[in-house]
């Protein structure tokens, strides 16, 4: 005990002597809740539109008006011909290409029946999927004006209708910083406790001071729960800042218990420190660690559903997620922020996540050598 | 000439014997590539659904079967109890629920009204939008089959043509912004933590008292990089074309050669970074934090740039990357020619003249 307690003196000064880790801890939580939540809107408005009006009747510059005034898109070019229009979408001013054929007006009156062309820069798919849809609605609502302003009388009332009413529920507002902030907060305590504890080890490896540890009667899990234990006070203390930022800025407190939060958290980081330790003990140099630790890192966030569900992804993937920690902290912040999960629901989370630290720590204790 | 080549041989030997930094910089692109490619997708598919069916008739089993048969959802229960609803969504078993009030059918066909209530989790805003969207269209096309007899007049038919992607795939958006993050990480991560440890452990003021003039220590530092970031960029795009079957449509040269002046932005900013920094970690941290976060933010190929605020906006135009990213897009996706995309190169050049500069000025021969 009184070995552990020497240690961790020990490292609390490194640490607090280290600026930048220090820097670290209190800028990394600012800066990415106050930035990456701006830059995260999936809302899709604003969408740049070319029209081709060939027609020039009242007919089409009513469509015209009420796409424009429904404040999805935006009039970025009124061309006469199509050929122009593409010039615009190849040099991305324009995302959506409306043309409306000659005598429209006429022939809809006439033929019953009338076509209009749209073409949609698809390259961002879901983009384009939304625009084109969004487009197709307001074209549908005008099609009904005009056929209610033809036929006054019109039948649809006396057809079976069906209405549907849907409530967004944990979430009314369909709010994106809701979506994005527990988020953050799970891949900041993921990637300050990742990586300060990765290049620990490591760097005592460098610079050889290790060497000194290793002629000392200090056991092995002793050396193991001295770097532990600051690293995990550590990610507590951003987990704390980064919930003090999301509340001020963002208006966002936990509805579930923030008891269960911290129990949570706090579990977590044991087993994502111990992942750290682990890959600090079979590299040789800090610059492998940092790499190494990087390359995990990138595969857990992205494939953490911090920004794609999980659901979306293929079986396979799916199946790597469930040996991805950072998926299951991302979940239960969800959870128990948004939407007031107990105890009884993250359970099964927290038991997997217990079960990554064991593993994690005890292989990093077995793998780390005292003898070269 | 002779000793320029002997160093870079030893740059070479220098990386190529770290198996593990060549995992980071060989693995990394391919990686990336399967990720994005495969696994990362904003479709909706086997949603999970709960419905709480209360009328138990002919109206609402219809619905229900078509909504089983439906490939964007998956029936996780099916009651009668609304109770249940919330339970699930805090389990996090169910995305929407689906209810359907007592004597649905009768007030259908007596009334010709008739309500159905859809509750979905909008922890994720986009995907319950999504899933509304699909259960309002299941829901209406049974009542259409209802109203097949009517007659509509005065029909505007829109047709829609997809361009350049017309399944709607991910990859042509996020290909060229692989290209701009592997490329980024590789030169400046890689550059200015190599340089930087050659000053952390000493080794520096040996190369900097050889003969070789220092400038072409550095030269020679950056060299390896930009082989290794070429050859990236070609297992890229071969990945792209074999195995997301998405192929160059511009000229290959130009792309390179586009590449290749991206590369030497992004070594300038790792030089330059190397030169102002003394320790790795705080080399890692500014090659994190400045150049990985803004490239990921502002190349717009996660984040849409034109919902973001006006500052945002504004930074994102001296982020090299997003002009890197609009020049792959054009040639690679829509296979424009060099007339199309010559602002952004000139931009692109300008960036690394800057640059270059400024490092050369801060270079400093001695270390102490």
């Amino acid at each position: 005990m009184r070995t552990i307690r020497f240690l961790l003196r020990k490292e609390f000064k490194q640490i607090f002597r280290n600026k930048s880790i220090l820097a670290m801890v209190v800028a990394m939580p600012i800066i990415q809740l106050l930035i990456l939540p701006l830059a995260a809107n999936y809302e899709v408005k604003n969408i740049n539109l070319a029209i081709i009006d060939n027609d020039h009747s009242t007919y089409s510059q009513k469509l015209i008006t009420t796409i424009t005034a429904s404040g999805y898109f935006r009039l970025t070019g009124y061309n006469s011909s199509f050929k122009e229009a593409m010039q615009l979408v190849e040099a991305d001013k324009a995302d959506l290409v409306l043309e409306i054929p000659q005598n429209f007006e006429r022939n809809l009156v006439r033929e019953n029946e009338q076509k209009l062309f749209v073409a949609v820069n698809a390259i961002n798919g879901t983009k384009a999927n939304l625009g084109g849809s969004y487009l197709g609605n307001i074209i549908k609502n005008y099609n009904d004006d005009i056929r209610l302003q033809l036929i006054p009388d019109s039948r649809s009332n006396a057809q079976p209708k069906i209405e549907i009413v849907s409530s967004n529920w944990f979430n009314p507002l369909l709010n994106d910083h809701f979506f994005i902030v527990p988020g953050i907060l799970a891949i900041l305590i993921t990637m300050i406790g990742g990586f300060l504890s990765a290049l620990n080890i490591v760097k005592e490896k460098e610079i050889g001071t290790i060497e000194q540890i290793n002629v000392t009667p200090i056991k092995k899990y002793h050396f193991i729960l001295g770097k532990l234990i600051p690293f995990w006070i550590l990610g507590n203390v951003v987990f704390t800042i980064g919930l003090i930022v999301s509340w001020l800025v963002y208006g966002i407190v936990p509805f579930g218990s923030l008891l269960l939060l911290y129990g949570f958290v706090a579990v977590y980081l044991l087993a994502i420190l111990g992942f750290g330790l682990l890959i600090s003990t079979y590299c040789e140099t800090q610059q492998q660690a940092m790499f190494i630790m990087f390359f995990f890192m990138m595969i857990f966030i992205l494939m953490g559903g911090l920004f794609t569900p999980i659901e979306s992804m293929p079986d396979w993937a799916q199946w790597v997620t469930k040996f991805n920690p950072v998926s299951y902290l991302i979940n239960v912040m969800r959870m128990v922020i948004l939407k007031g999960s107990g105890l009884k629901d993250v359970l099964p989370q927290l038991g997997i996540v217990a079960l990554f630290a064991l593993v994690l720590n005890a292989w990093a204790i077995l793998n780390y050598k005292k003898t070269n | 000439m002779k000793q320029l080549l002997v160093f870079i041989k030893k740059e070479f030997t220098h990386v190529l014997r770290d198996r593990k930094t060549l995992l980071i910089l060989f693995g990394m692109p391919v990686i990336q590539v399967l990720i994005f490619g495969f696994a990362l997708s904003n479709e909706v598919k086997r949603s999970e659904i709960m419905i709480v069916d209360q009328a138990n008739d002919q109206a609402s089993q219809a619905i229900i079967s078509k909504i089983g048969a439906s490939q964007y959802f998956k029936i996780e229960k099916l009651t009668n109890d609304s109770k249940q609803i919330e339970p699930a969504f805090k389990e996090n078993k169910i995305k929407i629920a689906v209810i359907f009030p007592l004597n649905f059918n009768n007030h259908l066909l007596r009334e010709n009204k008739a309500q159905v209530q859809v509750l979905a989790d909008a922890t994720d805003p986009n995907n319950a939008t999504a899933l509304i969207n699909y259960v309002s269209a299941v829901i209406t096309d049974y009542q259409s089959t209802l109203n097949k007899n009517a007659f509509a007049p005065y029909r505007i038919i829109s047709e829609t043509k997809m361009l350049y992607n017309p399944q709607l795939k991910g990859a042509p958006n996020f290909v060229p912004g692989v290209m701009a993050l592997v490329l980024l990480l590789v030169c400046v991560m890689l550059t200015a933590v190599s340089i930087v440890r050659e000053k952390e452990t000493g080794t520096m003021e040996i190369l900097l008292v050889s003969p070789m003039r220092p400038l072409l220590v550095i030269l020679s530092k950056s060299t390896p990089y930009l082989i290794f970031s070429l050859v990236n960029v070609a297992s890229i795009l071969l990945l792209s074309t074999y195995v997301l079957n998405l192929p160059v449509k511009g000229s290959l040269l130009l792309l390179f050669a586009e590449s290749t002046l991206f590369i030497i932005t992004c070594l300038t900013l790792g030089i330059f970074i190397s030169v102002k920094t003394s320790s790795q970690q705080v080399a890692m941290l500014i090659s994190l934090m400045g150049m990985l976060l803004p490239t990921i933010l502002f190349s717009g190929f996660m984040f849409p740039i034109e919902n973001m605020p006006v500052p945002l906006q504004i930074i994102s135009n001296i982020v090299p990357s997003k002009w890197y990213y609009i020049i792959v897009k054009a040639v690679m996706i829509k296979g424009l020619g060099f007339s199309a995309i010559w602002k952004e190169t000139l931009i692109l050049t300008s960036i690394t003249i800057f640059l270059l500069l400024i490092s050369l000025k801060n270079f400093k021969t001695r270390l102490a």
